[in-house]
């Protein structure tokens, strides 16, 4: 097939060396797909970012371009060099929600690929930084039909602009040990009750869930989500003596004093002269770094729950911000238990979407108001596990501290009686 | 047409269930693991309390998959695996079987077809990346393909697992960074402002909220040559791009000027210290497509120097903190500039106010 292909000789050059290469895929659709529109669609793109290499410029611009219904989810892109490309003039993104923890049979990636092969390019990437599958390159006109068919058997658009964008969470219950939260039920029921502000953008920003069924915080919820859940737990980390024995046996006892316990940031561990392990849990902050060396001998406890944090962000615009502690420890067994996450994440967007100046992240809009003020609007008692140290500064307004301490002393009775209450029973 | 066409109103269904797409194994023990294995680089064992097993086969793949490539990963998956697989969050592909006799089979199918198993422990894993010049509106560089050409020299360390912790590396291909936070990021980095089209601007951007998104106010309407358009104070501007995106007429990207920047020391867990981000180490590397090969030549020395010094368990952020950041700049050989001091809000707090000082 002596067609007329885009010469691509800088492209070439990533077909060179071991790694799997992004460019001999593309050029596979051009040479082989049957399809002429697929290889159409494959020459020009190749064309162009060929041109974009030789340049150093991107060449793709935004635009509008929706799905019947919703206002968000699609990635316009409209090439600025459409002349020279015709055939991917249009190359819009859809982003798709994938389950949490992004699992797929075969089976159904077949046939996502079929569907993005009668309508799309054919190139599609597992997934995006947001958690989106990512099916990269359509036409306005087949945007529709596309979504139309993948959304039939049980798949729908994730979020773009300002709005609760898709989730993302770690593989956790579903195949390791660590976690202590159920990131499938906590994902879902988070997201499915927001999924009106995913496809429709009417927040100041973006919004953005991720669970991690612990603290090794897999998928960055600190660092890249508003409302990040961390699986953590509660009571005495579990400890098989047996197989700290094993451990030290195998591994010898400097291993355990090198890599374990002077690494623990509380120095809570004592290892005694019989090799048992002993573990001062009252000042263990579960960082997981024990748990990670030692997993067959440590564990977390089974008074499990999650801890929530706020306002995570990158760059844009303040700078980059970590989530910070917004609920230190919350059970999450019970339905009502799931019902008080969803309305607190329900409170903190209703919240900020009164709030929030546009285009400001939540964390931004927490740093512009002051935590303190956003905890009393909310009416979230401060909590010392919301800081790192006390103010340090004198120069603010004390003349309401009497009444806060009052009721920071009521409530702690108020927290007494019912514990004792619910232990009576 | 006498009738609009009827619209098919869309099913909002949101997020869907995983557990359908769960391998069995994982849906029976679900919550129930107890410990794991490392048999082999690429290869995880997980055990349940139950007693039962889950093997996992872990991937590195070109990430912008072809139909073609992506049908070949599912073939594999059904003659070798037990056809359920997951992605990770850096987007390598993982096979999960119930059996070991298994593994080695699919090992070899997928290696044999040109992925590269690994990824797992201490290794390099994959470095997660964005859109780039393959399909973004701002960018200042590509992103596959400069993951394509750094892979290429890193694919021993992913392949295998000899660095003192795993090392998580990112691109981005804008200041925006979507890339996120790495043991090593490699970032755009522009280095002169942007340069106004004011013909467009009064047509394609909503002034007052281009004003708002300059991060230093350094932005101001203006009338230039009889139209309305904005003007930027180029003394206080720093180069964002963050004007870019809602005003592509104030153009960041310039094929000389745009260079990357290397950052380390990003860690997401909780693991020992608290989670940080990453910092500046080196600058003014050229944009230079198609392999980029003095962005690589920097990475390559950072993980060596880490590799040979790190101690066990040491995160990229943990070892500087043990070494201290002018044995850092020593042992790489990476220059100290009074660029590296910072001087954005907060910035004091990254002063040495102590003699703390490794004489
Ligand atoms: C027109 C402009 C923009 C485009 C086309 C764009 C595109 C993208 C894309 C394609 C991704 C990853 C893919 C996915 O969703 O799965 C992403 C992620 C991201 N974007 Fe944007 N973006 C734009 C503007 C911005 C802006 C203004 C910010 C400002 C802070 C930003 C911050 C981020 C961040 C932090 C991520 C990573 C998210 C995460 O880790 O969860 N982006 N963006
Ligand atoms: S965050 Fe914790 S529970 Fe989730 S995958 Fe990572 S180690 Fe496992
Ligand atoms: S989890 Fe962390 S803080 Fe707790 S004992 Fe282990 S090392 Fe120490
Ligand atoms: S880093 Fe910037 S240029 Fe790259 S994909 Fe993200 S928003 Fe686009
Ligand atoms: S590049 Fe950044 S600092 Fe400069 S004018 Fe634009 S937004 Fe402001």
């Amino acid at each position: 097939m002596a067609k007329n292909h885009h010469p691509t000789p800088m492209l070439d050059e990533l077909e060179n060396g071991p790694w799997p290469s992004f460019i001999s895929g593309i050029k596979s659709l051009r040479d082989k797909h049957p399809d002429d529109r697929i290889q159409g669609i494959s020459n020009d793109l190749l064309g162009q970012l060929e041109h974009s290499y030789e340049t150093r410029k991107g060449y793709w611009k935004g635009g509008t371009v929706s799905v019947f219904g919703y206002g968000s989810g699609i990635i316009p892109r409209f090439s600025e060099v459409g002349n020279a490309f015709p055939n991917s003039k249009e190359f819009h993104t859809v982003r798709v929600q994938p389950p949490a923890g992004n699992f797929y049979t075969t089976d159904m990636l077949r046939k996502l690929a079929n569907s993005w092969e009668k309508y799309g390019s054919g190139l599609v990437t597992f997934h995006g930084q947001t958690g989106n599958a990512m099916f990269i390159g359509v036409n306005t006109e087949n945007t529709q039909k596309f979504f139309d068919e993948i959304n039939e058997y049980g798949f729908d658009l994730g979020g773009a602009g300002p709005c609760v964008r898709t989730g993302m969470s770690c593989v956790g219950a579903a195949r390791c040990e660590q976690s202590c939260a159920n990131e499938q039920r906590i994902h879902r029921t988070l997201l499915n009750r927001f999924t009106d502000d995913v496809h429709r953008p009417s927040l100041p920003y973006k919004f953005k869930f991720k669970v991690s069924g612990c603290p090794n915080d897999c998928v960055n919820a600190i660092e890249r989500s508003d409302f990040a859940v961390i699986g953590t737990w509660r009571d005495a980390m579990k400890i098989d003596q047996a197989k700290v024995k094993e451990f030290i046996q195998e591994k010898g006892r400097a291993e355990v004093i090198d890599n374990v316990t002077t690494r623990c940031p509380t120095r809570c561990m004592t290892l005694h002269d019989d090799d048992t392990l002993e573990v001062d849990d009252k000042n263990c902050v579960r960082c997981m770094h024990c748990l990670n060396v030692m997993h067959t001998a440590l564990s977390p406890g089974d008074d499990r729950g999650v801890s929530i944090l706020l306002g995570g962000k990158r760059t844009l615009k303040i700078g980059d911000l970590m989530g910070t502690v917004i609920v230190p420890f919350m059970k999450l067994d019970t339905d009502e238990d799931y019902a008080q996450l969803t309305e607190l994440a329900e409170n903190i967007i209703d919240f900020w979407a009164e709030n929030g100046l546009e285009h400001e992240r939540c964390g931004e809009m927490i740093e512009r108001i002051g935590l303190m003020n956003f905890l009393k609007e909310l009416g979230i008692d401060a909590d010392p596990n919301m800081i790192n140290h006390p103010r340090q500064s004198s120069y603010v307004r004390l003349d309401g501290f009497d009444e806060a301490a009052e009721e920071h002393l009521r409530r702690k009775m108020e927290q007494r009686q019912q514990a004792t209450a619910t232990a009576s029973h | 047409m006498a009738q609009a066409q009827e619209m098919r109103s869309p099913i909002e269904s949101g997020c869907p269930d995983g557990f359908q797409y769960m391998h069995p194994v994982m849906r029976r023990n679900f919550g129930m693991w107890d410990h794991h294995a490392h048999p082999a680089p690429g290869v995880l064992y997980h055990e349940s309390e139950s007693g039962e097993g889950i093997w996992t086969v872990r991937a590195g793949t070109q990430r912008i998959l072809d139909v073609f490539t992506l049908r070949k990963l599912c073939d594999i998956g059904d003659q070798y695996g037990d056809g359920y697989v997951r992605f990770t969050t850096r987007s390598n592909i993982e096979y999960m079987v119930d059996a070991e006799a298994k593994v080695a089979p699919l090992v070899k199918a997928l290696e044999d077809a040109g992925f590269v198993v690994g990824g797992t422990q201490n290794s390099i894993a994959m470095i997660s990346h964005t859109q780039g010049w393959l399909h973004c509106d701002i960018p200042g560089t590509d992103a596959s393909g400069v993951v394509k050409a750094m892979m290429d020299e890193l694919i021993d360390e992913f392949r295998n697992t000899n660095m003192p912790n795993r090392v998580h590396m990112t691109t981005s291909c804008c200041q925006i960074n979507c890339g996120g936070q790495g043991d090593i990021a490699i970032n755009v980095q522009h280095t002169k402002p942007p340069k106004i089209n004011h013909d467009l601007v009064a047509n394609v951007c909503e002034r007052p909220s281009v004003v708002a998104r300059c991060p230093v106010a350094a932005i101001r309407p203006a009338v230039v040559n009889g139209k309305p358009s904005l003007e930027v104070d180029e003394q206080k501007c720093m180069c964002c791009g963050a004007c870019f995106p809602p005003c592509p007429p104030m153009q960041i990207n310039d094929p000389e000027h745009t260079k990357l920047s290397i950052w380390v020391g990003g860690n997401h867990s909780n693991a020992r210290g608290k989670p940080t981000f990453q910092k500046l180490v080196a600058s003014g590397i050229p944009n230079n497509p198609p392999r980029w090969p003095e962005a690589t030549a920097i990475v390559k020395r950072i993980l060596k120097t880490y590799q040979e010094d790190g101690k066990d368990w040491e995160r990229m952020n943990d070892w500087i903190e043990r070494i201290g950041w002018p044995e850092f700049f020593s042992k790489t050989g990476l220059p100290f500039t009074r660029y590296h001091v910072d001087n954005w809000r907060g910035a004091r707090n990254s002063l040495n106010a102590s003699t703390h000082i490794r004489q």
